[in-house]
Formats: structure tokens, sequence, C-alpha cells
């Protein structure tokens, strides 16, 4: 396929395809928790815009989803994952990867695995959307990763959303957007989810005065006391 | 190959030695204003150039003859390597004698040398300064290379006259990949060139050197051919960047009229680059050195998601 | 010998006899006056006979062959000799060359010790005909017959100096690892001897393979020839047995007998094996791109400089491997033109590497002759001390380091010309991961430069660092001719790429029918591996280009009255009024140390600061990762086996005799 063959406004959209997985690797090589949160909140509104440019070309309505996106994952959510870490007291928590050029090279691994497992999906009729769909299913291994590299309660949280960005990007670019009503349920869904995340964030802190998830490895009280 | 587009080369490799000097100003005077001093005039490192021409050339006893030759390679392996570059016109020559990996050579060369002189004299400094280089140029160079690859499996060519002919022919496409290997290669242009948050280039303290602490025994002439490579060295990045990956308003033909255009235009790029340059060393502070790999992992990072966003996004199967 | 030989396996046989030759008078040195330059005439001779067929092979459109009335009574020995044989003739009779000049001069040492001079002799002529017999063997019992005696002779050179344990180690480490080698290849043989119906490569030519036997066929030969060549992980003997051996053996070891397992494995993959399939590119060019950047890790950690140097020859060897693993690729996946690029740049390689790692050994060995001393932390101003010794190093140094406009840069530059052909392939995957190996050889190329800005800074430049080096005298003529000789073909090689290109183009022309011809389509000026559109470079005019600049800054631009340099203490941060001590320079460790910092994950590092009474003490150690990954699993297996099978041992002879008749009892039933 040639780049040149699309319009301009296609272009723009993998472009900013591209950047949603670029923010991925911003958020795995983060080690500070506000500064991820931010890319995070970046993440979002660049999807949003991608959503808005795909819309503009002919699906008018996923202006919905782009403005509900926007509000939701660029906006309210971190404000509220922000909200909470100053409650917790986390705001200069820094949380730095033991090798961080190695999880990088993972993620870029991640990338070049997901091209592999999409090409075979041959029979998708657009070959535009099997190469986005590459890129978000990346999107969402990386997100899978970041959970597995870190500790703290709130990253693991990031990367969760981040996976959701990730779906959320195969279903704008490769079918134009899910049905509206899905569209809300899973908005509304997100939003529960990171409700539901500080309110456990909360009780985590209180019981073991501290959200690194490592040390949620005991399975019983009892064994506490050994 | 005719005569005049050689001309034009000498012309271009003339507009680099004159201009890279005033690029450095630039870049200092408008820190210097955006941190409210009124900063050394325009001329000023010309002056500087011209006053160490004239001055003794002092060596360490215990300096051999590779100290007293590095300068004179340093600065002709720098100018060769900006010849290459195309400047105000796209298709010259000299593109042909030397690709773009003959240009990343050129400049490993040139820090080779300039790394054995810092080791020449003896001093705990020099050493020091060597050591730091080759760690972060061994860094940089594959997140160079990698970036220029996306540029080369794009156009099918490692030519840098026929990379910025095929940007010129396909005319405006937003590539993700050339925004990838532009990120990647600025960063590495901010490395190789000694800039914040790197190195600092107006660092006094021997203890935080890299490239000053290799050139600290240099005086007179010596140094001031290190110092004009150096100017060199920062402006064949900045024109590598604006004229290969936005080449737009470079002379196709050999008329005065369109050449007029081309340095109009690179130099307005340029003096953008040098208050981007400027805003960001007022922006940021040196690193601690062993940031640095973080820094040029980064790049390379960089320069890896653009190739694989050319391969994936811009190709297809 | 039938008089019906062609001139060019003529000459080659000839080298062979001379080198034997070399080996017989070997015996009579100490007791023989002259017996001493005969030999080295004699392997000089070897070596210019081995060019000299090697050049006409080149040249002559199609292989010569003969045979030789040895060997089996149904298999004799045969003999070929085509472009790929004559140009491996060429690698080994160049550097033969060099060794036998400068060989007078370094065994000097060796006459009035206790190690015997004829017993090097012996076995360095025995060396230089087991491998010039390999690379002519045109069946694979003269070819393992060949391969022995190359790596026996050399178990002897590596053990030559056996009193300190040390080489002993090496030594035996080095024959395990040979034999390994050499089984792995055989039983690769005997798969194409299966499908092929006899040992002759003629007869292995016209095989047909399946896929899978195909596959195991070339499994088997790239371990066994990769375990020669020093590929990581199998490279641990490599690292230990060259640096062992006297100087001017380590260059020959190096520089041609590593190149001789890539002979190997090039006639076996390129040429018996037949149809190709792209995953064995990839396997090549993964274990390559492995081999290059833990080589040259490895290198930069250490700071004996015979080790160093050895480590690099694991890089290099990695660098010809990404060579070939792309050429395989291109190849196998029906893109002829970059497939034969890719060969091109790794043979260009191998003739580089062959250059100017003898020539860097040769020049280790001149300063362990003028100061008794490896370690590059005694070192220090030797460029001095040893001007010529000195000037040849640096040739050596950027040549290595792949920087224009020496040879190792046209190598490298050839090589990322293959690896950017890769939008031709179909896969994305494979167009992705190729451009990555081009970024871990951009990434060994900038470790190479900065590891020998490591070995020149700090054995050649600054100031020395021990009394005997501070007293190092040059040496003599012969050795700094041989030094020089190699020096100018680095030089040569690198300024005149295309003519080489042209006499290089015969390998593929024979190998694959086909060559590049565009390549030196434009003139000697210009090399365009591809097309002039593609990607072109002009060394000659570079080089004139670099010395003119330099002569013009250096006339144009003086101004003032002065014009000498004046002499002057160096800045010594204004503590007290002389010179800071040669203590205070950067050591070779204390360079590496950012990069061992930063790829820490890599080694096996013990670093302890401790604390007695005499005051502090800093104690280094870096270890290889190979050893604990990959043979300290296998020690124990065996381990583990000899126990079972130790068993067996009761100590009762009449136990002992009934395994016997058991064993004679089912011998007999099988042939039954």
């Amino acid at each position: 396929m040639n780049l040149m063959q699309l319009t301009l406004l296609e272009q723009a959209v993998f472009v900013l395809a591209a950047l949603v997985l670029f923010l991925s690797f911003a958020m795995l090589a983060q080690a500070r928790l506000l500064a991820g949160i931010h890319v995070f909140a970046w993440q979002g509104a660049v999807l949003a815009a991608a959503t808005g440019l795909v819309a503009a070309g002919g699906a008018p309505h996923l202006f919905i989803s782009a403005a509900l996106t926007l509000a939701l994952k660029a906006l309210l959510i971190p404000w509220m994952l922000h909200r909470l870490v100053r409650r917790l007291e986390l705001e200069r928590h820094v949380e730095p990867l033991q090798h961080p050029a190695l999880v990088l090279m993972a993620g870029a691994g991640l990338v070049i695995f997901s091209y592999w497992v999409v090409v075979p999906i041959e029979r998708l009729e657009l070959v535009t959307t099997r190469n986005i769909l590459s890129l978000s299913l990346a999107v969402v291994l990386i997100g899978l990763l970041i959970m597995v590299t870190r500790r703290q309660a709130v990253t693991q949280v990031i990367g969760f959303m981040s996976m959701e960005n990730g779906l959320f990007l195969a279903a704008v670019a490769a079918t134009h957007g899910m049905p509206l009503v899905v569209e809300l349920g899973v908005a509304f869904d997100v939003l529960v989810a990171a409700v539901l995340f500080g309110v456990f964030f909360l009780h985590i802190n209180e019981s073991i005065e501290s959200l690194d998830v490592d040390r949620l490895n005991r399975l019983s009280a009892r064994e506490d006391d050994t | 190959m005719n005569a005049s587009a050689w001309l034009l080369v000498l012309l271009q490799a003339l507009l680099f030695l004159l201009g890279a000097p005033l690029l450095v100003a630039w870049v200092k005077r408008v820190k210097a204003r955006l941190q409210n001093r009124r900063g050394p005039a325009l001329s000023q490192p010309y002056r500087d150039l011209y006053k160490l021409f004239g001055k003794e050339t002092l060596v360490a006893h215990t300096a051999s003859g590779v100290f007293r030759a590095a300068p004179y390679i340093v600065f002709a392996s720098t100018l060769l390597a900006c010849t290459i570059v195309p400047l105000l016109a796209a298709r010259l020559p000299a593109a042909a004698v030397a690709d773009v990996i003959v240009l990343v050579g050129f400049l490993a060369l040139g820090r080779f040398f300039l790394a054995l002189a810092g080791m020449d004299v003896g001093t705990a400094f020099g050493g020091m300064g060597s050591s730091r280089e080759m760690l972060v140029s061994a860094l940089a160079e594959p997140a160079m290379l990698l970036a220029v690859f996306t540029l080369a499996m794009t156009a099918h060519s490692t030519n840098l006259a026929s990379v910025v002919d095929h940007q010129l022919a396909s005319g405006l496409i937003l590539r993700p990949s050339y925004l990838f290997a532009l990120m990647g290669l600025v960063l590495v242009a901010v490395a190789e060139t000694g800039r914040i948050p790197v190195d600092n280039p107006a660092t006094h303290l021997e203890l935080t050197m890299i490239h000053e602490a290799m050139i600290l025994e240099y005086s007179g002439r010596h140094l001031a051919l290190m110092e004009w490579a150096a100017q060199l060295k920062l402006m064949l990045y900045g024109v590598l960047i604006v004229n290969v990956f936005l080449p737009w308003g470079i002379a196709t033909r050999i008329t005065p009229a369109a050449l007029g255009l081309g340095l109009a235009a690179v130099a307005g790029k340029l003096l953008l680059l040098g208050v981007l340059l400027a805003v960001a060393e007022t922006g940021l502070a040196k690193m601690r050195l062993f940031r640095a790999p973080q820094f040029l992992n980064f790049a390379l990072l960089l320069a890896l998601l653009g190739l694989l966003s050319h391969v994936i996004l811009e190709t297809g199967a | 010998m039938p008089a019906d030989f062609p001139l060019s396996l003529l000459l080659a046989c000839a080298a062979v006899l001379l080198a034997l030759g070399s080996a017989g008078s070997a015996l009579g040195t100490g007791r023989v006056p002259g017996a001493k330059i005969l030999m080295f005439l004699l392997l000089g001779g070897a070596g210019a006979a081995a060019v000299s067929a090697g050049l006409l092979a080149l040249a002559s459109p199609d292989a010569a062959v003969g045979e030789l009335p040895l060997g089996l009574p149904w298999l004799p020995w045969r003999l070929r000799l085509d472009a790929l044989a004559g140009f491996f003739l060429l690698v080994i009779g160049l550097v033969v060359m060099a060794v036998a000049v400068y060989g007078p001069g370094y065994v000097r040492d060796f006459e009035h010790g206790q190690d015997p001079l004829p017993v090097l002799g012996a076995f360095t002529g025995l060396f230089v005909v087991g491998m010039l017999l390999v690379v002519l063997a045109d069946d694979a019992f003269l070819f393992m017959v060949a391969w022995e005696l190359m790596s026996l002779s050399s178990y002897f050179l590596v053990a030559f100096q056996h009193e300190q344990a040390a080489n002993r180690r090496a030594a035996f480490l080095y024959l395990l690892m040979a034999h390994v080698g050499a089984l792995s290849i055989l039983l690769g043989y005997g798969v194409l001897a299966a499908f092929g119906g006899g040992f002759a490569f003629d007869a292995m030519r016209a095989a047909q393979l399946s896929p899978l036997w195909g596959s195991v066929a070339f499994g088997l030969a790239f371990v066994g020839f990769g375990m020669k060549a020093g590929l990581v992980p199998m490279h641990a003997w490599l690292p230990e047995a060259h640096p062992a051996a006297p100087s001017h053996i380590s260059a020959l070891m190096s520089g041609v007998m590593l190149k001789v397992a890539v002979y190997g494995f090039i006639r076996f993959t390129f040429d018996l094996v037949g149809q190709l399939q792209w995953q064995w590119g990839v396997v090549v060019l993964v274990v390559g791109s492995l081999s290059a950047l833990m080589g040259v890790l490895y290198a930069l950690m250490q700071h004996d400089l015979k080790r160093l140097l050895a480590y690099h020859s694991v890089e290099n060897i990695g660098i010809i491997f990404i060579g070939l693993g792309l050429g395989l690729v291109f190849l196998a996946t029906g893109h002829p033109t970059a497939g034969v690029l890719g060969l091109i740049a790794a043979l260009y390689h191998t003739l580089n590497h062959a250059l100017f790692k003898s020539l860097l050994f040769l020049g280790a060995g001149a300063i362990l002759h003028a100061t008794h001393e490896r370690d590059l932390e005694r070192m220090g101003g030797l460029l001095r001390r040893m001007p010529w010794t000195g000037l040849f190093f640096l040739v050596g140094c950027i040549s290595i380091s792949a920087l224009p406009p020496f040879n190792g840069f046209v190598s490298e530059w050839l090589t990322f010309q293959t690896a950017l052909q890769s939008w031709l392939l179909e896969g994305g995957v494979l167009r992705s991961l190729i451009p990555i190996a081009a970024a871990v050889l951009a990434l060994t190329g900038a470790l190479a430069a900065a590891c020998f800005v490591k070995v020149y800074g700090v054995a050649f430049l600054g100031r020395a660092r021990s009394r005997r080096v501070r007293r190092a005298r040059p040496v003599s003529r012969g050795m700094r001719l041989g030094q020089g000789f190699l020096a100018t073909l680095c030089l040569l090689a690198g300024v005149f790429p295309t003519t080489l290109l042209q006499w290089l183009n015969a390998v593929p022309g024979q190998l694959l029918g086909r060559g590049l011809s565009e390549a030196t389509a434009h003139g000697w000026l210009w090399l365009t591996p591809i097309a002039p559109q593609t990607a072109s470079y002009s060394a000659p005019v570079v080089l004139l280009a670099l010395a003119l600049v330099w002569w013009l800054s250096a006339t144009l631009l003086r101004r003032g009255r002065v014009r000498a340099v004046r002499r002057c203490d160096p800045w010594g941060c204004g503590f007290g009024s002389g010179l800071p001590g040669p203590r205070m320079q950067y050591t070779a460790t204390a360079f590496a140390q950012p990069i061992r910092r930063v790829f820490g994950l890599l080694f096996h590092v013990d670093e302890r600061v401790e604390r007695d009474d005499a005051g502090l003490r800093h104690q280094l150690h870096v270890a290889d990762r190979a050893w604990e990954l990959f043979y300290a699993p296998v020690v124990r297996w065996v381990q583990a086996a000899a126990r079972q099978v130790g068993r067996l041992q009761s100590g009762h002879i009449r136990v002992y005799l009934g395994w016997s008749l058991g064993t004679l009892l089912v011998l007999l039933w099988l042939i039954s």
C-alpha cells in the first residue's frame, strides 16, 4: 500500500495512531507517577483527535465518541487519578524501572509481534485498517506490559486504561466505531472502573499503608503472622 | 556533472564555513535574551576565531604527533561531511561521492581523532572527556543510523540528494515514520553537538565537561580549528534536519533566483531552529552523565518506532 | 605430481610443498646455521605462491581440478581451485607473507629461551599446510584430514609456552572445542554424503535434499564451523587460545584460521547444500548480530591487549556472518542482486579482517617483544618510543573501527547497503528485523571505535605507566616491514574498493552464476553496489578531499608571526608546578567504566571495595556470561552423565570382561 494514495485526512489519522503508540511507550518508560498520568491524558486527547478526524472523513456519528473520549479519557479520569494521587500524597512518587532499555526493547518487540500476528488477516478489505489494527494491538499489549513491569497500583491502572485506549483505536479504525450504545456502555464502564479503583486504592492504602502491589502477595492473614 | 555544479559545491562549503559561527552566535544571543541578558554580538565568534588564528600555539611536552594532527583531521572530516548535505540546491554531485552512511563515517572519523587527542597529553581530564564522548557517541550512532535508514528506505536510496528529491517529488505527505525519525534525529543532534541537556558548551568546571575536556589542552590555531569544527557540526545537524525533513524552498535548478530562494529558505529555517534550540536549552538542565544513556535510549526508541511505523503503516505487505 | 595440472593449481601445490619444506627446515634450526632464515624464506615463498595461485584462480573463468596420487583407493584426494578457494588462498597467502617477514625478528626471543624453536617452526609450517589443503580440498575426506591437521598443529602452537598453567588450560579447551566442532562438521558432511552417494563434493552438489534434511545438514555445519569461527555462544575458547600463542601465530589464527572456518561455511551452505531457505539466513543473522555485539562489549572490558584483540575477532566474525545471513535471506527469497551483495560484503570483510587483525596482532607482538608487556594498564606513550609500530597500529585501529577512507569502512558500508535492500522483501517482520540488525551493526561499529580509542590512547599516547615501557626500543626492520606491508594493504583495500570488487565478483559469479555487474560498471572511481542513484561511494575522491582540506587549512589559516608551536606543561588544574604524574591518567579500565555501567546487565561484574590497614583496595572482575549460561550447564550435564557411566566401573576385572563379552554378543547379533 502506498501512503500517497491516501487523502491527507487519512494520513493524519495514521500519524495520530502512531502517536498513540508512541505515548504508550512514553508511559512505559515514565518513572514519575504524575507525569505518567499526564501522558495518559495526552493519549486520550490524541485518541479523541484521531476519532474526530475519522468522523470528519465521513462517519459523523463518531463525533460523539470523540467528544466522549476527550471528556472522559483526557480530562475526567486523569483528573480523578490526579486528585487521588494528591490525596494519597504520592505527588513526588518516583518508581524507576529496573532495566528501562530492556523494557523499551521488549515493547518494540511487542510491536513487531503484533504486526506479525495481524499480517495473516488478509480477508480485511482495507490494508489501511489492518495496519492500524496492528498498532492498536501493540497498544493493548504494551498496556499489559506496563501492568507487568510496575509495582505501583496507580501505574497499573494507567496501564489498564491504556489497554482500553488500544481497543478503542482498533474499533474506530477497523469498523468506524462501535454502535453508539455499546460505546456509551464501554465509556461508562471505564468511568465506573476508575471510580472503583479509586475506592480500592484508599482501602489498600489504609490496610497495608502502601500501594505497592508486590506487598499483596500474601493470600491470607494467617500467613502474615508466620 | 558539470563545472557549475561543482562550483556550487564549493560555494556551499564556503557558506557552511561562514554560516556556522553565525548560527552559534545566534543561539547564544537568543538564549541570552531569554535569560534577560544582552548577550554577545553576532560577530563575536568570528572575532574569536580571528584572534585564535593569530595567537601562539602551545603544545604540551607530553603530546605526540597525533595531538598536532588531530585538529586538521577533525576539521577536514567535519567540513567534508558538510559538503555532502544539500544546503542550497538539491541535486549536487558531492552527494554521489559520499552517501549518508559515509557522512556518519566522517563524523566518526573526526570523533575518533578528537578522543585520541584528548588522551594524548596524559592528564586525567582528557581521558575523562574521551571516555564520555565515546560512550555518548556509541549510543547516538545507532539511533542516527536508524533514523537515516527510515529516510533511506522510504526513498530507496542513501544518497542525500535522492532523498531530498524524493521528498520534493512526493509533495506533502504526513508520514508518521518521518515524525519519529525527526524527533530521534533531533535528540541525537543535541547529544552529538554537545548541547544541554547532555553536555554544556558553556561550562567551566572540568569535571562536568565532555567536549571541552577533550580540547582543554588546545590553544591558538589548533583550538580555532577545533572550535570551528564544532560550530560546523552544529550547523551540519541543523541543515540535515531542516533540509532533509522539510526541504521546501531548496533549489532544484541552478539559477540565481532559485539559489537565492534556497539561501533565504534555509537561513530562515535555521534561524527558527536556533530559536527552538535556545528555548529548549533555557528550559532544561544538564543531566548527570549516567542519565545520558536513557536520553539516547529514548532517541533510539524513537528512531526504531520510525522504522517500524514505516514498515507497518506505510508500506504494508 | 601430474603434469596436466593447470598453472593455478600447480602454484597452489607449490605453496603447500613450500610450507611443508618450511616445516622440515625448522627441524634444523638451532643446529644448522641459516635454517631459521630458510624456514621463513620458504614460508614467505608459500605465501607468495598462494597469493599468485589465488589471483590466477580469481582471474580464470572456471575451476581448476586435479587429483593427487594419495588418499584411499576408492577415494583419491581431489583438489579443486575455483574462485572461492582462490580468494581464500589469497587471504591466507597475504597474511602468511607478512608473518614470514615479521617472524625472524620476533622469534629471536625464543632462540635462547627454553621453548624449542624447531617445534614452533615445524608446527607453523604444518598449520599453514593444513589451512591451504582445507581450501583446496574437493572431497569431504581430504577436507576433514586437512581440517584436523590445521586444528592439531594449532593446538601445539597454542600450547607452545606450556610452562604457564593458563596456556595449558587454554590449549586443552581449544582442542576440546575444535573436536566437538569437527564432529559436527563430519556429521553434516555425512548427511550430504548419504544423499549424494559419495564423499566427493561433486556428488554432494548433485544431491537432492528434502528441506528437513537440508536444515539438519545446515544446522550441523553451522554449529561446527561456527565453533571454529568463534560465534557466540561457542566463542569461549577463542579469547583463551589466541592470546596464548606467540604473537605471529595469533595473527595467523585470528587473521586466517577463523577465515578458513568462514570458507568452510560458505562452501557448505552456498555451494554444497543446494536449495537455500530463508530461515537459515535469519538464524545466521541473529547469531552474527549477537556475536558482533557481545564480542565488542567483552573486548571493551579487557585490558590484556591480546585478549582484547581476540574478542574483537569474535566481533568481526559476527559482522562477516551478518553479511552472510543477509545474503542467505535475500538469495532464498529470490532477490539475487541483494543476495550477491551480502555475500560480497562478507567476503570483503573477510579480507579486511584478515589484514587488519593480523596487523594489530603483529603490533601487539612488537609491543610484547619490546616491553614484555601485554597489560594495557602498564603501557603508555609508546608512540614516541616506537614511531613506526605506532603508525601502523594506528592504521589498524582506524581500519577495524570502520572509519573512512580505510578498508573496514568499505565492507561495513556494503553490509549496510545490503541491509537497506530489505524493502524488497515480502514479509513485514523480516523487513523490520533486518534494519534492526543493521542498527546492531552500527552500535558495534561505534563501540569498536570506542574500544580502539581506548587501546591506542592508553598504549601509544599519554605517558608511560611502567619502567619497562618507558625504556622500550624500536623493533627490528623485518618486524616493521611485516606490519607496514599489511598497513599498506589496509589503505589500498580502503581506497580502491571497486578494483578489488572486480576481482571479488568472480566468486559469486562461479558460485551462484552471477556477480554484481552494476557495482563496477562506472569506473574504478565509483563504487555503486546496486545502482548509482541508490548509493555510491568514491573512496579515492574522499581521500583526496581529506588531504586537500588538511593541506589548505594547514597553509591558509595561519595568521601572525608565530608559526612554530611552543612546548609547555599540560594543565594541572592549578595544583603545584610540576606535571601531574602518569598515574593520574585515565586507565583502560577507567575508560571503559561508563560502558561497563550502561551495559552492566550483559556482564558478570564483580566489583568490590575493601578497606584494610593499607587503605582502600578496589577489585574488579568482569567475566563472560557465556560461561554460566552456556558452558556451566553443559559441564554439569556431562559430569552427571559421567557419574552414571561411572557406575560401570566396579573395579573387578571379571565384571569388565563380562561387559566385553556382552558387547561382543550384541555386535555379532547385529551384523548377522
